[in-house]
């Protein structure tokens, strides 16, 4: 096929993205959204198969059919509670793959200085992606610590990382040598700024730092498309880096912080609010029955514990039980709740709990003072009234679900150790608040079986 | 002028991506985010031709690496995109 055709069909591929992307924005056509998009896909390789530019097809079939096994895989086996995990490791390999295009433009070199600049960028964005991604990963698998980790000279040398980068880039553009020295040391700092960037970020801002490295990974291909000259790398680079920036803002703001704020507080290291003193009313889970049985407006607050404790399907059972009883319920979602951007609607999906059944924080929080009974599920942060009222508080001005303003709360909780951020939760010591202790599963699966006796 | 070209094609792809996915609601973030990471994926197309334009053993490795991420990234994407909208349904549909 002629270079001229291959481009045309590429437009063909880029309108079949940019459609996935509209139908994305309703769950009804949201699954077609995805095939159209995945055509699109299969177009653009498949046109680039057929270019008179690819002669040997060797390599290509190995790698893509290992590539595709791996992938199938892991998108087959994964369970749904480790999606973060999984969508932080194919960020990375994303990424890797454009620093790799990138690296491979040089062979034979171009002299053309905005040839190699993009080479530089690619190289930058792609390995930033791709380390940035493994640590994510780790530290959403705990593999390495959740918390933020953060020393003394951090920001010094994290400037010295970025100045090195800026000068290894500059002399490489003026003599692109790819077996130099000076080559290899931009490959090797690209890769540590990816580690020390996720590095000071604590596991509760995890929603951030998935969101922004997703959008990394569309401005590494963008990245590799300017470098080998090819529009649908710079089409759909760009769409998912826009996808990416657009979650990574909405995330901030539910968190009521700026981006530089996320990316170089150590949030999670912090620990200086106020100590809350009071007394904790706990509660079994036969008296926590009782007052839910006489319930007519019960609203569910899932936070991440409810995915460690994977109590989502116990919990879509006892939903179902209230609503036989008679009552409202609802599923109030926080948009920081667990670790990446809709981590509760999937699970919560998985349990085959209808979407509309789900409410934002907007449309609850107005209609707090009419709910009996708000069950907060391995939730901390994100229902803390500290937010609010104390303005010590490092979470001070977060946008949060005012569970303290329903009749009675109920939280469950393993023990009574702070949440992720660290801060202490006056809500644990509010008046109409119970504690229901233990594993959230057990707690459940215990309230299910009294309803079903 | 071909860098002006490209340019053009960057930031018009860039406004339109910020005004499609404006629209997405809340519930959809997950799925969009990696269905949005698969398209990221497209770097394939230019890892297929660093793999397979018989420039060199360099190249080539490097490319086949390329090509074999770009895959696991492309296929597993929206494979696991596909598997999470199938289980989003509506309230009192016959969806399972």
């Amino acid at each position: 096929m002629s270079n001229l055709a291959i481009n045309f069909v590429y437009v063909a591929s880029a309108l079949l993205f940019i459609l996935g992307l509209k139908f994305l924005s309703s769950p009804a056509t949201a699954r077609r959204g995805n095939v159209l998009s995945a055509l699109g896909m299969l177009l653009a390789i498949v046109v680039t198969l057929l270019s008179k530019d690819i002669l040997d097809y060797r390599w290509i079939i190995v790698a893509a059919l290992a590539g595709a096994m791996i992938g199938a895989l892991a998108a087959r086996l994964v369970a749904l509670t480790s999606m973060p995990e999984m969508v932080a490791l194919f960020n990375g390999s994303g990424g890797g793959a454009s620093l790799l295009v990138g690296w491979s433009t040089l062979y034979p070199a171009s002299d053309s200085v905005f040839t190699l600049v993009t080479v530089v960028l690619s190289i930058l964005i792609g390995g930033v992606t791709l380390t940035g991604s493994l640590m994510a990963w780790g530290k959403l698998s705990e593999v390495i610590t959740t918390r933020a980790v953060v020393f003394g000279l951090q920001r010094i040398l994290n400037s010295l990382i970025l100045i090195a980068l800026v000068v290894s880039g500059v002399m490489f553009v003026m003599n692109p040598e790819p077996s130099s020295p000076v080559f290899f040391a931009l490959i090797g700092l690209s890769l540590l700024l990816g580690v020390m960037a996720v590095l000071p970020i604590g596991g509760a801002d995890m929603p951030v730092v998935i969101s922004l490295l997703n959008s990394y990974s569309g401005l590494a291909a963008c990245a590799a498309g300017f470098a080998i000259g090819n529009n649908i790398l710079i089409v759909a680079g760009s769409l998912v880096g826009a996808s990416g920036i657009i979650l990574t803002n909405i995330m901030c703001k539910a968190m009521n912080r700026s981006l530089a704020n996320v990316l170089f507080s150590g949030f999670g290291a912090v620990k200086v609010a106020g100590k809350v003193e009071g007394e904790v009313k706990p509660i079994s889970v036969d008296d926590a029955f009782l007052i839910l049985e006489a319930s007519s407006a019960v609203t569910f607050v899932p936070g991440y514990g409810m995915a460690v404790a994977q109590a989502q399907h116990a919990v879509r059972e006892l939903a179902e039980l209230l609503e036989k009883n008679g009552a409202e319920v609802t599923f109030a979602i926080h948009p920081v709740a667990g670790r990446m951007p809709g981590h509760m609607n999937v699970l919560l999906a998985e349990a085959n709990l209808p979407y509309d059944q789900l409410v934002e924080l907007e449309d609850i929080n107005p209609r707090m003072g009419m709910i009996d009974v708000a069950v907060v599920i391995g939730a901390n942060d994100v229902v803390n009234p500290s937010a609010r009222e104390d303005e010590g508080s490092p979470i001070y001005g977060m946008p949060i679900i005012n569970v303290d303003y329903a009749r009675t709360v109920f939280v469950l909780k393993r023990s009574m150790a702070s949440g992720f951020s660290g801060v202490d939760n006056p809500l644990f010591f509010a008046d109409n608040t119970r504690m229901l202790f233990g594993d959230a599963k057990e707690s459940i699966s215990g309230l299910v079986a009294e309803f079903k006796s | 002028m071909e860098a002006v070209f490209l340019t053009l094609v960057l930031v018009l792809s860039i406004a339109l991506g910020f005004e499609l996915i404006s629209k997405v609601p809340a519930t959809l973030h997950t799925p969009l985010m990696s269905g949005a990471n698969a398209i990221s994926g497209v770097t394939l197309v230019g890892a297929l031709a660093a793999a397979g334009a018989d420039q060199g053993l360099a190249s080539a490795v490097l490319g086949g690496l390329a090509v074999a991420l770009a895959t696991i990234n492309v296929v597993g994407g929206y494979l696991v995109t596909d598997r999470m909208l199938g289980m989003f349904r509506k309230k009192d549909s016959s969806g399972s």
